[in-house]
């Protein structure tokens, strides 16, 4: 909820500007919000010069007391760890020292306790697994089952896993099933005090990246976030770190399970890193020409032991496969670098950039919106700027 | 059948301008459209409609300010049969706990619905947890990510989805929930004169939380879960380096800019 001081409000109007929903008029010099519109994204609060405008928090709830450990769910796919286990391990590690809690790894599948050393040696002091051939291949209801009997018992206070496709379907459910505030797609974690009470304090981006936002969940617990891929770093693995393990049997009815995958279809192995795993992206859109244009993108790529990575019209006309697309409906990605060609920079597909490091855009319209984010930008033709830079590159690595 | 499409309207971001003096949303007469992911849920559930031998009702439902009755009437447009728009003081501020709440009562008042159609995510929030929390609301199996429906029947529905990995053919029992996002090459329907004018006879009906039952401590902000405690414009980027200059002379400012931030 939002409060507006009208004591303090000088009447600068700047709050009426930022509303989003336009729930804030003036009335005799003053401002007023129209509760019924407001969605209490903040945006007035930061606007105001005077900080007339406060949000109003709700106080946490005692039995928060009853709930501890700090859990990372550790993604695998046919036993193998999926990065955002490890890396959400490097984050969690911070943020369990600082509420003196324990950190724990979560693991399911069939067959998978060759894989708890691993949640060890990135930082795990227990991981708790569930083995059942029903979790072997992911499936929403058995992993949902799964996950909300095991905070039920050891009542966790942190709970988060990666924003994947798979993390962005099974929080919800989860959340959902045990009616918890959860927090998606987060680029940043931190404890935070609120009326005396250590809580986890959740950065993401809204509206499309434009606004950053801090949301805390203080009644429900666990606190539950879903955290981009990418973005935290994993400790430096140590083998020697041994981790207790706890296996726990859950019972996954048959009756509960209303799916089924009829086919997979996974593109062949080719041995590309994937954009979202890359340290270097060479995105190219609409202006690159076609597959001659692509295929000097790759060369690029290599050269900078990089991936290739597309706007969506490209995607459109059968130029990349949709596994490479970057954007609203496409990938996410957070590069070290990203080097943009031929993108003009629509709102959707800067929303998948916005977490690389550094941005280089090469395009030939000075207009073209996707100069606004970028590190560097080349005004040019990339026909010739490709080629060129593909031979400095090469010099220079001679 | 009954076919349930929950339906958003957001700003159209695309035109989102950000204050350069405080970093915020300027939402000065930007227009507010149909969520794309929406329309394309919706768009999907009147094609199977078409072709489908079953007699198949489509209710298009949103909850939001009473201008959302804009987005409503568009839909009706496209296909739906009927519209509910969900409005009412006491819903402002949910977050996607409380909107669940919102629309799952909702979706159980209208009854008998066979497939919840959703959007994926909403291009304001992007929070894709609508979807999922009102399956779990209404204790139904959901999928996400789906970007094709192959068929349906009254017992279950087969899709194709997105995985992390590729795409699965999954066949799903229902009542189900399902999340749309959009198949490469997708053209939304554009009504033609006579379907918009036969939208106005369609029904159209506003419910408030009355009507849903419950305490209004459940919905809206007092019902929701998360707190959004400051928003801010993300970090500034600093003023990137923008080179209009001679192919060679710009690809050497570039390597030289790599190099001085030690990025190869
Ligand atoms: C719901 C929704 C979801 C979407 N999701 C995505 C998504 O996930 N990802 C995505 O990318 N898009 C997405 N889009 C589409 C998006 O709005 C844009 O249409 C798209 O990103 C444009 O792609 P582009 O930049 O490659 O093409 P264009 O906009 O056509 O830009 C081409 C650019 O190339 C430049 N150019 C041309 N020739 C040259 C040359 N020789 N040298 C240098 N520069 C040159 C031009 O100046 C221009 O700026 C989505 C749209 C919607 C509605
Ligand atoms: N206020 C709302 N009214 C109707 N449907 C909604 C509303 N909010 C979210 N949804 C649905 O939930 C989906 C996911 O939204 P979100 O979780 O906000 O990203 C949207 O695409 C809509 O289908």
């Amino acid at each position: 909820m939002i409060e507006i001081h009208e004591k303090v409000c000088i009447g600068c109007e700047k709050c009426v500007k930022v509303c989003p929903v336009d729930a804030i008029f003036m009335e005799e010099k003053i401002a007023k919000l129209e509760q019924e519109l407001c969605i209490s994204c903040g945006a007035c609060v930061t606007a105001c010069p005077v900080d007339a405008i406060e949000p109003v928090l709700k106080a946490c709830r005692a039995n928060s007391a009853e709930y501890s450990g700090v859990w990372v769910f550790a993604e695998q796919h046919g036993n193998v760890c999926r990065p955002t286990g490890p890396e959400l391990l490097g984050k969690a590690r911070e943020l369990a020292d600082e509420l003196g809690e324990e950190l724990c790894a979560v693991i399911l599948g069939d067959d998978v306790e060759d894989l708890c050393d691993e949640l060890a040696a990135y930082g795990a002091e227990k991981v708790y697994m569930v083995q059942d051939e029903k979790l072997s291949n992911y499936n929403t209801e058995a992993y949902t089952t799964a996950l909300i009997s095991l905070i039920s018992k050891y009542k966790p206070s942190v709970f988060i896993m990666g924003a994947t496709h798979l993390g962005r379907d099974l929080a919800p459910s989860v959340a959902g099933h045990l009616g918890l505030g959860l927090t998606a797609d987060c680029t940043g974690l931190s404890i935070t005090e609120v009326e005396g009470c250590k809580v986890l304090l959740q950065t993401r981006p809204a509206f499309g990246g434009n606004v950053m936002a801090d949301i805390i969940c203080p009644n429900t617990r666990p606190q539950m976030a879903t955290v981009r891929p990418h973005v935290m770093q994993p400790l430096e693995p140590d083998h020697d770190r041994k981790a207790e393990i706890i296996e726990e049997k859950v019972k996954i009815a048959s009756d509960s399970i209303k799916t089924e995958i009829l086919e997979i279809m996974e593109p062949e192995e080719t041995g590309e890193i994937s954009v979202e795993e890359a340290d270097v992206v060479i995105t190219g859109g609409r202006g690159v020409g076609g597959d001659e244009g692509f295929d000097r993108l790759r060369e690029l790529a290599k050269l900078l032991g990089g991936t290739v990575g597309c706007s969506r019209p490209i995607v459109e006309d059968d130029i990349m496969p949709k596994s490479h697309q970057v954007g609203q409906s496409g990938k996410t990605i957070s590069p070290e670098l990203d080097i943009v060609c031929g993108v003009s920079g629509a709102v959707q597909h800067r929303v998948g950039i916005r977490g690389s490091k550094y941005i280089i855009a090469i395009n030939k319209d000075p207009k073209a919106p996707i100069f606004e984010m970028a590190d560097f930008g080349i005004v040019g033709d990339i026909n010739k700027i490709v080629p060129l830079l593909i031979e400095r590159l090469k010099e220079k690595s001679c | 059948m009954r076919f349930i499409v929950c339906v958003k309207q957001v700003p159209d971001t695309t035109e989102v301008e950000v204050d350069e003096e405080t970093g915020t949303i300027i939402r000065e007469g930007v227009p507010s459209v149909l969520n794309a992911f929406d329309e394309f849920a919706l768009n999907l559930a009147v094609e199977l409609k078409e072709k489908s031998d079953e007699n198949i009702e489509i209710v298009a439902l949103s909850m939001g300010p009473p201008q959302a009755k804009e987005a409503l009437t568009k839909c009706l447009a496209i296909g739906a049969d009927r519209a509910i728009l969900l409005t009412d003081r006491v819903f402002a501020g949910a977050d996607t706990w409380a909107t669940a709440v919102t629309l799952g009562r909702a979706i159980k008042k209208i009854g008998d619905a066979d497939v919840v159609f959703m959007g994926q995510e909403a291009s304001d929030g992007n929070t894709a947890q609508v979807g999922p929390e009102v399956a779990a609301h209404m204790g139904i199996p959901q999928l996400t990510f789906v970007t094709e429906v192959d068929s349906v029947n009254s017992d279950h529905v087969v899709c194709k989805k997105e995985t992390d990995e590729g795409f699965v053919s999954i066949k799903c029992e229902l009542p189900s929930m399902i999340a749309c996002m959009h198949t490469p090459g997708f053209e939304p329907r554009i009504p033609n004169i006579r379907e918009i004018m036969k939208a106005k006879r369609k029904t159209y009906e506003e419910w408030n939380h009355e009507d849903l039952g419950g305490e209004p401590s459940e919905y809206g902000l007092d019902g929701s879960e998360s707190v959004v405690i400051r928003t801010y414009s993300p970090p500034p980027k600093g003023e990137g380096i923008i080179v209009d200059d001679e192919p060679e002379t710009a690809v050497n400012r570039l390597i030289q800019f790599f190099e001085d931030e030690g990025i190869l």
